[in-house]
């Protein structure tokens, strides 16, 4: 009964839904960035363009802007939720009363929905309405109208995002942590290394792999966030935080122009990719050399 | 000498908490405030509970609209992931299989790719090419259902594997010899000894698809829109009435509130793929 094609027969469904939905639009957007495309155009039929989509988008201002600032943020962002998740995730290893009460706390914004996450801060960040323009306002006399000023704007995707996501980085470095030998610490503290040296010496290589692996799954989150930065700023004010999801969802793809749309989006795919395997290569080249991840 | 130090400890994860529900617990007194009262000096206090908004959200029959799609397409698409999950994660777990190490890293992968990336094919197929006649895939349920799969197949899949090689094979090794179908061994046997997993991913997949936005905003219009499209719909008009999105944006996290504590400790294993074992 365990025959090949029994199981070929219980794995048919998963893999047809996930080629017909996953391999297929890949393949039509690959197909149709090589295409002039463009449905408004005087000519909509599809004809061939080489690779004129291609060299349109290297000279794309907007696109290469869009690329830019979303790799700002990824970095702010995924940079500070992992040393704040790394300090919560230390914090959390301690003994206090009602521990996993405030670990579901904390947990709460990854459940979430990323729409209502968005909301949440605009209502946060309203001028008249929020209490954030009215404290900074009274307390710092900071004009702050995410709106009008880019870099507030800027900052205030970035905070949003440490919200929402440094809970993961808590509870994974969290995991990472529980998990450790304790002897190499024990052997430290003996032969009377500073805790900066248990640190650097002892806790960070052991967390290496954890920590690669958060980085590296967060990094692939925050390079296609878009409904909560939507929800918050609508890519505004201009285009400071028009990240590239953003970009292709809400100006190049209402633009009707299919093939130069289609090319976007395989670059961004590509960009995308590559980064993550760069990512995993630093991963796996450490696991060879210490044998366990 | 060790109580100050519990004490500071658990002052802190009162202050971190409070970061924590602050800005939920705005958009509830928001919610929660008639339109008169939103403007002026912020006040953190609800003075009078006022519900006019919740009721306005819930008596319109186009969000009660959004509210029962989304409904349906969150409880039909976790049906049909778990159902579908369970047979992918069987055959991958129990079955000698040339390159099932290969098919399981491809699904994976299908959940890593930006959703912006796929949004332009798949409208495409949606409006031209997946059609019969005058149907259309576009705005429709089942649209979303299938859609939602790409991502949810491959985090239930990834959930499953751990549970069912878990399980000792000898235990429906011993359920074959006795004669048992194959699909008596996966509903009187796995399924059984692995029900708190698959609830698990039901209720993960579920939330995982009424919290999606982008593919239900770009692939429906009117007759499929989701509660989460409709959130949106009140910040693009001019003159957002803000209490009403915030009640609306309560509803839409009410799911997320009420299975945090079944799940809690599943949302890590699962959003990192298992990169981090708990």
């Amino acid at each position: 009964m365990r025959s090949q094609r029994t199981a070929w027969l219980l794995l048919a469904p998963t893999l047809l839904i996930l080629f017909v939905f996953g391999v297929v639009p890949f393949i039509y957007v690959l197909v149709t960035s090589f295409l002039h495309w463009n449905a408004f155009a005087a000519d909509p039929t599809p004809r061939f363009a080489g690779v004129d989509n291609y060299r349109q988008l290297v000279f794309d201002d907007q696109f290469l802007y869009a690329v830019w600032i979303t790799l700002r943020f990824a970095f702010f962002a995924v940079v500070s939720e992992i040393v704040l998740g790394y300090l919560l995730a230390r914090l959390m290893m301690r003994d206090f009363p009602f521990k996993g009460f405030f670990r579901t706390i904390h947990a709460l914004p990854l459940m979430v929905a990323p729409i209502a996450v968005g909301a949440t801060w605009r209502l946060l960040t309203v001028p008249g309405l929020g209490p954030l323009p009215y404290l900074l306002e009274h307390f710092f006399g900071i004009d702050y109208r995410i709106g009008s000023y880019p870099t507030q704007a800027f900052v205030t995707t970035v905070i949003m995002d440490i919200w929402h996501w440094t809970p993961l980085v808590t509870l994974t470095l969290l995991a990472a942590l529980s998990s450790l030998p304790r002897e190499p610490f024990e052997q430290a503290q003996i032969d009377g290394a500073s805790p900066f040296q248990i640190f650097w010496h002892i806790t960070l290589p052991y967390l290496r792999p954890a920590i690669l692996a958060t980085v590296f799954i967060r990094m692939m989150d925050a390079l296609r966030t878009v409904d909560e930065i939507w929800m918050l700023t609508g890519g505004g004010p201009a285009a400071a935080t028009r990240y590239i999801g953003l970009y292709i969802w809400r100006v190049v793809f209402p633009k009707t122009d299919y093939g130069y749309g289609a090319a976007i989006s395989l670059i961004t795919l590509y960009l995308t990719i590559v980064l993550c395997w760069l990512l995993y290569v630093s991963l796996v080249a450490r696991k060879q050399k210490k044998g366990s991840f | 000498m060790r109580r100050p130090r519990r004490l500071v400890t658990f002052l802190f994860w009162c202050g971190a908490s409070f970061v924590t529900l602050f800005p939920i617990y705005w958009m509830f007194v928001i919610s929660a405030k008639s339109r008169a009262d939103l403007f002026g000096r912020p006040s953190l206090i609800i003075d009078s509970l006022n519900w006019a908004n919740y009721a306005a959200t819930l008596s319109d029959p186009t969000f009660q609209l959004y509210m029962l799609n989304s409904i349906i397409v969150a409880t039909c698409n976790s049906l049909l992931v778990t159902v579908l999950a369970l047979l992918a994660t069987y055959a991958l777990s129990r079955f000698p299989m040339a390159g099932k190490e290969n098919i399981f890293f491809w699904t994976i992968t299908n959940r890593m790719a930006p959703p912006a990336v796929f949004l332009l094919p798949l409208f495409l197929l949606y409006t031209q090419a997946f059609t019969i006649g005058d149907w259309k895939l576009y705005d429709t349920r089942i649209g979303l259902i299938l859609l939602y799969c790409v991502f949810n197949l491959p985090f239930a899949i990834w959930i499953l594997r751990g549970i069912i090689d878990a399980i000792p094979k000898e235990l429906d090794e011993a359920a074959m010899v006795d004669g048992a179908s194959l699909w008596q061994i996966l509903t009187r046997v796995i399924l059984p000894v692995a029900r708190p997993g698959f609830a698990v991913t039901a209720i993960l997949t579920w939330v995982f698809a009424w919290n999606e936005y982008l593919f239900a905003a770009t692939l429906t219009s009117v007759h499929a829109r989701t509660i989460t499209t409709g959130l949106a719909e009140f910040v693009t008009v001019t003159g957002t009435n803000w209490g009403l999105m915030a009640a609306t944006a309560m509803l839409t996290l009410i799911p997320a509130v009420v299975f945090l504590g079944l799940v809690q400790r599943h949302i890590v294993a699962g959003l990192t793929f298992g990169a981090v074992k708990e």
